[in-house]
């Protein structure tokens, strides 16, 4: 209160203008000589009960506070936080707006939603100082487009790879269908991490048995057509379903040549 | 078949035992050749002359008033007729011709009423059943009506738990008697079983069946795809082949424990099973080491001996059941699949099919025949059927047992060599059929799913 008195006191002061001023100045003659005398009188009446101790030294006035606060970024966008951090000294009472008393040092993280400026009020014997940083905070960009969906090895595998198709009872690789097998090396070396299954298939004509041994057949001679390029024998299972899991149920030759297949199903 | 090939073959069987002459190969079916005659088939052979004995076979009498009377007499007695019938040994004759007084009992025999025409019958097969207390009593007899000196051939009782499955079962046991009796000493098989793998239950699994259709059930529940079922010689265990996470592996189910038990996987594809007459062996097709080959273990799994090295599948095993000595198989090593045979190990190796599409070798239980499945003429403009065709290994003549149309295969012989089953597609869907083993008594076994891969029990 002491300290606010002394404000109020200084500010007519500073107001006083022009012709004004000597009416001022003895006005505050007034009041300081009132001041004296009263001080005077409080003084000498106790003096006059006890032996008069001697003057203390005049108290050195109390050092100002001082402050500072900044916020890195200075920027941020919606969502995002900064790092707030005020140094104080010869404060007694450090308060940020929005955010209350605090520590004289300190830091601590901030995500407001819009552009903020901490007002940091510094109080001490010395006096008050203030300090203040912005922080802007920016709309968020744009939601990105949908993303475009990952390709995965597997959907890779799915439009590269193309299955081999065998005739009638034979396991080996037709001349037609080398071109197949050239680019399934080309993509198999390409993406040295996928493991793959080779099945087997025959169409319903012959026996059960007979057909998962052929099966077992066309899937170990396409698997050897990939080793013999280079692809690693350990990517690669094989597998006969014989006639056991038809791709096309019909009895004709177009049917028959779906079902006689080298097919081949990405590992996961 | 020519004349030639037919003259061969009647001197070969002079030598076997004639009996087993009559009742195996007791006729040989032939093609006519010209493309007029195409869906017509001529059967001609040795043995048509030969008489089987008539045999009457009244309804058995209910010889008590329970309730349960009807349902088993009418059980019992379609079941000794089927046995009868099918069995290939008897003419059975016709209930039109019988009089109308039947015996229940021999005093009740009018054997004039039975050994002159119209019946003309040489046996009669009779006899009574009832349920006393829970408990199904059978009194049977077969006579020799026109002996009459001494009519009684056989005399039987036999009692059991009342109940449906005890009724069929002694039905069989008296048919085997009676087809002991008069079939020249060989057991009958009305108590064998059948083995085949259906996909009714959602997933192919080994099912079992009596021997004429009857009480089918379920043994293995692997949610997989297990196929073509083989019973050991002893009647314990089922080896078969399953898809299994590591691929197809041989699987060994007991019938002793009812549950599965434990056999090595041998890695690659592992197919079709097939049990040595000893019961010590399986012969079995293997893609351990790349190509598929035949391979022979200890019925353990262990021991494994590779036969055969070929380029070209090789499957289908099946040993002679009488020599114990050698294994026919399945090869592609020259193409399509033909017949070979070899010693059991793996000495010999010798083509049996000169052409077409050939699979699915049986062998006989006397050692003489294979019956298997051949398309004979395969080729653009030739969609031949594959039928079933019976083999005499030592001359290579053949004979086709099956000419109706659609795919046959898989036959496997009964043990008393007069019956083979096989799957058909014939009636739309793949079921399981019977017939006897000259082609004739053509029966169907399964009706619902889809049912392939039959495999007769050994007794």
């Amino acid at each position: 209160m002491e300290l606010e008195i002394v404000n109020n006191f200084v500010w007519p002061q500073r107001e006083a203008l022009g012709s004004q001023e000597e009416y001022v100045r003895q006005l505050n003659a007034k009041w300081f000589l009132l001041i004296l005398g009263l001080s005077a009188f409080l003084t000498l009446s106790a003096c006059g009960k006890k032996k008069a101790p001697p003057p203390p030294p005049p108290a050195p006035p109390p050092p100002a506070p001082t402050a500072s606060i900044s916020v890195n970024p200075s920027s941020i966008q919606s969502g995002q936080s900064a790092s707030l951090t005020w140094q104080t000294s010869n404060a007694t009472d450090v308060s940020i707006d929005g955010i209350g008393a605090v520590q004289p040092n300190g830091s601590q993280s901030v995500s407001p939603t819009d552009s903020t400026t901490y007002h940091l009020v510094a109080k001490g014997a010395g006096g008050t100082q203030e300090a203040t940083a912005r922080l802007t905070v920016t709309a968020p960009p744009p939601p990105p487009p949908p993303p475009t969906p990952t390709v995965t090895d597997e959907d890779l595998f799915g439009q590269n790879i193309k299955d081999v198709y065998f005739d009638y009872d034979k396991s080996d690789i037709r001349a037609d269908q080398q071109s197949s097998i050239q680019a399934n090396v080309q993509f198999l070396s390409q993406h040295p991490n996928v493991n793959f299954t080779i099945e087997g298939h025959c169409d319903e004509r012959g026996s059960t048995e007979y057909n998962l041994a052929l099966g077992d057949q066309r899937a170990n001679s396409v698997k050897n057509a990939l080793t013999a390029a280079g692809i690693s024998p350990s990517r690669i299972k094989t597998i006969s379903y014989g006639k056991e899991k038809p791709f096309c149920n019909e009895s004709n030759e177009a049917c028959w040549q779906q079902n006689r297949r080298g097919h081949f199903v990405y590992q996961k | 078949m020519d004349d030639a090939a037919r003259s061969i073959i009647r001197r070969k069987t002079r030598n076997i035992h004639p009996t087993a002459l009559a009742l195996i190969l007791f006729c040989f079916c032939s093609f006519a050749g010209s493309t007029s005659f195409g869906q017509d088939w001529v059967k001609t052979g040795t043995g048509l002359g030969v008489e089987k004995v008539r045999l009457a076979v009244p309804d058995f009498k209910a010889s008590t008033s329970d309730a349960q009377n009807t349902a088993l007499v009418k059980t019992f007695n379609d079941t000794l007729w089927n046995d009868l019938d099918v069995s290939g040994v008897v003419e059975l004759v016709s209930k039109s011709f019988y009089p109308l007084q039947v015996p229940g009992q021999p005093p009740e025999i009018n054997y004039l009423a039975w050994n002159a025409p119209p019946p003309n019958a040489a046996m009669l097969a009779f006899g009574n059943l009832g349920v006393a207390s829970g408990k199904l009593t059978v009194q049977a007899w077969l006579y020799d009506v026109k002996n009459l000196q001494s009519p009684p051939v056989l005399a039987k009782q036999y009692s059991d738990t009342a109940s449906d499955a005890a009724a069929r079962m002694v039905a069989h046991k008296f048919a085997d008697e009676i087809i002991f009796r008069l079939g020249g000493g060989i057991q009958g098989i009305a108590e064998t079983q059948v083995y085949f793998s259906s996909d009714r239950s959602g997933h192919k699994e080994i099912w079992a069946m009596d021997y004429d259709g009857s009480n089918q059930h379920q043994l293995t529940h692997l949610s997989s795809i297990a196929l073509a079922p083989r019973i050991s010689p002893d009647g314990s265990r089922i080896a078969f082949s399953a898809l299994t996470k590591t691929g197809w592996e041989i699987m060994m189910y007991s019938l002793d424990l009812n549950r599965l038990v434990n056999f090595p996987h041998f890695g690659g594809t592992n197919l079709s099973p097939a049990w040595s007459a000893d019961g010590l062996r399986l012969a079995l097709s293997s893609s351990r080491s790349g190509e598929p080959e035949i391979y022979v273990a200890d019925a353990s799994g262990g021991n494994l001996r590779r036969m055969t090295t070929d380029k070209g599948p090789d499957v289908s095993p099946t040993w002679n059941r009488k020599t114990n000595g050698q294994i026919a198989f399945v090869s592609g090593r020259t193409g399509l699949p033909q017949i070979y045979t070899m010693e059991a190990d793996g000495t010999n190796q010798q083509r049996m099919t000169d052409q077409g599409y050939a699979v699915s070798p049986n062998w006989s239980p006397n050692g003489q025949f294979l019956v298997f499945a051949w398309v004979r003429k395969y080729g653009p403009g030739e969609p031949g059927a594959s039928d079933l065709y019976l083999m005499d290994t030592a001359s290579k003549q053949w004979v086709q047992l099956t000419h109706d149309g659609g795919r046959n295969d898989f036959p496997s012989w009964s043990p008393d060599g007069r019956h083979i089953v096989f799957q058909s597609n014939r009636s739309g869907t793949l079921q399981i059929w019977s017939m006897l083993a000259d082609g004739t008594k053509v029966q169907q076994l399964t009706f619902t799913g889809h049912n392939e891969g039959p495999n007769w029990s050994w007794k």
